[in-house]
């Protein structure tokens, strides 16, 4: 139902494995074993006999000022299909030229209109107009988000296609409630505030939610009235062409949303040096992230959202549910193949029910139903690509060979894409590379611990500050941690709560800035004061 | 076009009606193709399908079996008979409203869900805008135009504006002294009794429902006898777009019966009326007699409109006219002082008067219509009142002073010059087409007479001057200052009264706290990393 929060569809998705975990596995583990194939992970089968996904790809060209348009330099890249490394499409390559007539379709969009001449209440009819025609086409949407990205059909029908409409919905309400404020001043003046959009913004954006990260960039600055030249993957380029067509259909002018298919060293840094451009919003790697701000301040000083990676702590304190905060656990890391920027990538656990945990963690790992994404019940489809997969299994030889315990996985599944076994390493130390790095991959690393103190400690010694989960029923250890972990979110008894009014964002080098909720508004609205003086004022 | 704001629709009519006015000409006085129109009045393609009560989502006939006769105002005929709610129905209601709210859904579903309900219920009401505007213009005698095109997508508007609000209510944390963490949380009140006039019977229901069911209050909503019929016809639209049965509950009937059973209901937990001041103070005793529930009123007004002396005076004489005869002059906040500076006094009233007379009085059903009739024989009755005693009291009569035809409610768009303060139409709210100009010398003269009044609901300024704009607007006493422009209504837009002329505000952010409680929740710190 799409009037779900994708919290509460993840809840029960969860509620009802952990409530009756035996069914649900059992029933998995039923079909696993009429397939007799594979003791653990119970998937095999499935990547020999690949659905083909039911949707033509119509989109390739970049979008600029309303129609699809050829790269200035005739050149295109492959897309893959990582289930197997196949070409799905070629894409025309955006560069610095094709970034230049973007951005001068979205600067004569600004400054000539009508985008933000319009009344908000315009706006927003817009974007709720788009949300439902996004709706409608829900359906092709989430197979070409598969299919590009490898990612669980059932996780893109039912939850992110879903998200996406809830957050254009969200902004959509926005539009006509940015309310600046009336300020008091020493003496006689009088002084307003008034909350301006901010100009072109460009929008950089990753491949492992790529319509979740359309709607986050997207969303507020339309609402706050700005036009946009938004830069996708290049691993998946395909669904923001996709939806940002139907944009146009719902009513938006031409050159309020340019969309350029590119990489990052062409058109994602002609965008970030761009001197006509006004602000810049990227999520992706923290190094990536270092490369878009430096960009920004050599070139117009543009302000910069950043949202990059983390090493979120996952804390299982000795009064907890055991068996949920596993699943929670488990569901943390290993949600959308790892690849999670708030992925609760160290597994706190405290001493006394740490065998427990690592026992069941284990089982619930190996219970895991890998295999291709479009069919029903996976849970884990393949790897974005070879280079994420090649280093996802570095990784996991540097946790064995660092003498961390390899409890299950650890392997490559299958002999075809860039599938990994669901692995889950025990007595990881807190100096391993298995701790300290991002991942980005099915690779769950669990450390014990012994008091509080220590945990917040261990828990804050990272570069990182994106996340953090807390497992306990004391109401004094959660707000004891709440206020003592440096991270941007808090999920106490839950984790990947994404709700469109939650802000998110992270501390440290997990980025600048907060995105969703009230507070992404902030990144898209320039403040000025207007001050005037008062003559004989009633009062002050 | 749906989405233009209701002030950029006023100033298109405004030189639209203005072209229609002129094709009156060859009519002297009032240009109403009128007089022929009012003999013979143009039947509302429309059948009246709904009259009983709304209760627990079900149409019902009032415990009592009685029903009331409602009025076409341009002929004083009866329209319809409507089921005449009274204690026992308001009891009903209200236990309807009281089980949707503690056992839900309503305040129990995201507030995702209630938005898309809300959503849907704008669009299903924008589709059948048509019918909606024949059942208001027959029932309470306005312009079809302006229910058509004015108020009914305001009402569509309204309703998405709070459909974004429902998921945008924060809460804050509190820093607090001291080891301790703290938050409000922003709770629906439980069940709300709006009481709605008949000046604007669906634009004050979306000022009302829309916030109470964003906030996820439950709602029993009291209709002016004078105009039940499109309040029946829209909730029933909202319950085909998925609301939940006991959410909204509409009981038609009279104040003394219905109104103050609902005002003194033990287990009503808010009230919000709008209507007259004088009916707001009954309606607060009795809340303060009952259980204390909190109310919003939003009451009568004498709003002064004041012309500075800078001021573009044809513009100035335009927008006067239209904010004191807008709606035959039955707005609360309708300019109803005119007050204009002595050096351009004379030329002003010499155009307000010409463009009284040109005003197109006639059947509100008829394309190019500015004024219909008023809404009944009482308001009719009480205004002509009014004007015998301004010309008693020795103001001088510019224009119009009677009834328009023969039949009906209709009368003449009234101006009077030379109107002293202390003239009974210059302190009373006629609610009538009666305009009232008065004559002043200099800015502090005009902000002490404009504030001596006991109300203080809104006013305009004219002025090319910077600084007396920003003097006006900080000197005068009212809910609402206008500078250079009257009667922008937006969703946006908080409105609502100082002094007698209300409490609390309506529309905007500011209509959420109406219907919100605001609970602190206080729990200790172990330790805290920071404070």
């Amino acid at each position: 139902m799409a009037a779900r929060r994708i919290s509460s569809l993840l809840t029960r998705s969860l509620s009802v494995s952990s409530s009756s975990v035996s069914t649900l596995f059992s029933s998995l583990g039923k079909n696993s074993g009429r397939n007799g194939i594979g003791k653990r992970f119970s998937t095999a089968a499935a990547l020999e006999d690949l659905i083909v996904p039911p949707v033509q790809i119509a989109y390739t060209q970049n979008l600029i000022d309303g129609k699809f348009v050829d790269a200035a330099s005739g050149k295109t890249f492959p897309t893959y299909d990582p289930r197997t490394g196949d070409v799905i499409a070629n894409v025309a390559e955006g560069d610095a030229e094709d970034i230049d007539r973007a951005v001068a379709a979205a600067r004569k969009a600004f400054d000539e209109g009508p985008w933000p001449k319009m009344t908000p209440y315009e706006r927003s009819r817009i974007m709720l107009r788009f949300a439902d025609l996004v709706e409608k086409h829900s359906e092709e949407l989430a197979a070409l988000e598969t299919w590009n990205n490898g990612k669980p059909h059932e996780q893109a029908a039912k939850s992110e296609l879903p998200m996406f409409i809830r957050l254009f919905h969200y902004y959509a309400g926005w539009a006509d409630k940015i309310h600046g404020l009336t300020v008091p001043a020493d003496g006689h003046h009088h002084v307003q505030i008034l909350h301006e959009p901010i100009g072109v913004a460009g929008q950089i954006i990753p491949w492992n939610f790529p319509l979740l990260m359309f709607a986050w960039k997207v969303g507020p600055a339309l609402a706050c009235g700005n036009t946009i030249v938004l830069k996708t993957a290049e691993q998946t380029p395909l669904t923001a062409l996709y939806v940002a067509k139907l944009f146009h259909e719902a009513g938006l002018p031409p050159g309020v949303l340019n969309v350029v298919s590119g990489y990052g060293p062409t058109a994602g840094a002609a965008l970030a040096s761009h001197m006509d451009v006004d602000k810049v919003a990227f999520t992706g790697s923290t190094d990536t992230g270092k490369i878009v701000l430096e960009l920004a301040a050599k070139s117009n000083l543009k302000p910069v959202t950043l949202e990059l990676g983390g090493k979120s702590p996952f804390i299982i304190c000795e009064d907890a549910d055991v068996d949920k905060a596993v699943e929670l656990a488990h569901f943390a890391l290993f949600f959308n193949q790892g690849q999670c920027c708030c992925a609760g990538s160290r597994t706190f656990v405290h001493e006394r029910v740490y065998d427990e945990f690592i026992e069941k963690a284990k089982a619930r790992a190996l219970k895991r139903v890998v295999g291709d994404p479009f069919r029903k019940g996976v849970e884990q489809g393949p790897q974005i690509d070879t280079e994420q997969f090649e280093k996802v299994l570095r990784y996991i030889r540097a946790g064995i060979e660092s003498n961390a315990t390899l409890e299950c996985g650890g392997d490559r599944l299958g002999t075809k894409g860039y599938f990994v076994q669901p692995t889950v390493f025990s007595n990881v130390m807190d100096d391993m590379l298995i701790a300290k790095d991002e991942i980005f991959g099915p690779v769950q690393s669990i450390l014990k611990f012994k008091d509080i103190d220590e945990v917040i400690r261990r828990a804050n010694n990272t570069r990182y500050g994106l996340a953090a989960g807390v497992f306990t029923k004391s109401v004094e250890t959660a707000n004891t941690l709440t206020r003592a972990l440096r991270a941007g979110t808090v999920w106490v008894n839950c984790f990947d709560v994404f709700d469109a009014a939650i802000p998110f964002g992270g501390y440290k080098m997990s980025g600048i800035g907060r995105e969703k909720g009230i507070y992404s508004l902030h990144n898209y609205l320039q403040v000025k004061a207007v001050v005037t003086p008062l003559k004989n004022p009633a009062w002050l | 076009m749906a989405a233009r704001r209701i002030s950029s629709l006023l100033s298109s009519s405004a030189t639209s009606l203005g072209r229609f006015s002129s094709w009156g000409r060859r009519i002297k006085s009032f240009s109403t193709a009128a007089a022929a129109a009012i003999d013979e009045p143009i039947h509302p393609s429309i059948q009246i399908d709904h009259t009983q009560l709304l209760i627990n989502g079900q149409f019902v006939d009032a415990a009592s079996g009685k029903s009331f006769p409602t009025v076409d105002p341009r002929t004083g005929d009866v329209i319809a008979r409507v089921a005449e709610g009274d204690l026992e129905d308001v009891n009903r209601a209200v236990a309807a409203a009281r089980k949707a709210f503690d056992e839900g859904p309503w305040p129990k579903m995201t507030a995702y869900e209630r938005s898309r309900i809300m959503l849907r219920f704008a669009d299903l009401l924008e589709k059948h805008t048509e019918e909606v505007a024949k059942l208001e213009t027959w029932d309470n005698g306005k312009p079809y135009e302006q229910a058509a095109k004015i108020e009914i997508p305001m009402v569509v508007r309204m309703f998405r504006y709070y459909a974004g609000w429902a998921d945008k209510i924060h809460g804050f944390t509190v820093p607090a002294d001291g080891q301790h963490h703290v938050q409000t949380l922003h709770e629906p009140y439980g069940v709300c009794g709006l009481i709605i006039p008949w000046n604007f019977p669906l634009l004050l229901y979306s000022w009302k429902v829309g916030p109470a069911l964003a906030c996820g209050n439950t709602v029993v909503l009291k209709t002016a006898e004078q105009t039940p019929l499109s309040a029946i016809y829209v909730s029933k639209l909202f319950h085909e777009a998925g609301l939940p049965p006991g959410v909204l509950n509409v009981v038609s009937g009279f104040g003394p019966t219905a109104g103050a059973a609902l005002s003194s209901h033990m287990d009503v937990n808010k009230l919000s009326f709008t209507g007259s001041t004088a009916t707001g103070k009954i309606v607060l005793a009795l809340a303060a007699k009952s259980n204390l529930k909190p109310v919003t009123l939003e009451l009568g007004g004498k709003s002064p409109f004041i012309v500075c002396k800078d001021a573009d005076v044809d513009k100035a004489v335009e927008l006067a006219h239209s904010a004191l005869f807008f709606n035959q002059g039955q707005c609360c906040c309708a300019g109803s002082r005119t007050l204009v500076h002595e050096s351009v006094y004379d030329e002003f009233v010499e155009k307000a008067k010409a463009r009284a007379l040109k005003r197109v009085v006639g059947d509100p059903f008829k394309m190019g219509i500015e004024q219909g009739p008023q809404i009944d024989n009482e308001q009719f009755k009480k205004i002509l009142k009014y004007i015998r005693s301004g010309i008693e009291s020795g103001a001088t009569l510019e224009s119009g002073g009677e009834q328009f035809g023969s039949k009906g409610y209709y009368i003449q768009p009234t101006v009077f010059s030379n109107v002293q303060d202390d003239m009974l139409i210059a302190k009373d709210e006629i609610f009538g087409p009666v305009q009232s100009i008065s004559k002043f010398k200099d800015l502090e003269e005009v902000v002490q007479r404009a504030n001596a009044s006991s109300y203080g609901l809104a006013a305009g300024v004219f002025t090319q001057n910077i600084e007396t704009a920003n003097t006006l607007t900080r000197a005068l006493r009212v809910g609402t200052v206008w500078i250079n422009c009257y009667d922008i209504f937006d969703a946006a837009v908080p409105f609502g009264g100082f002094k007698m002329s209300g409490q609390g505000r309506e529309k905007g952010i500011y209509g959420l706290s109406s219907y919100l409680q605001v609970k602190a929740v206080v729990t200790p710190l172990k330790n805290p990393a920071w404070l």
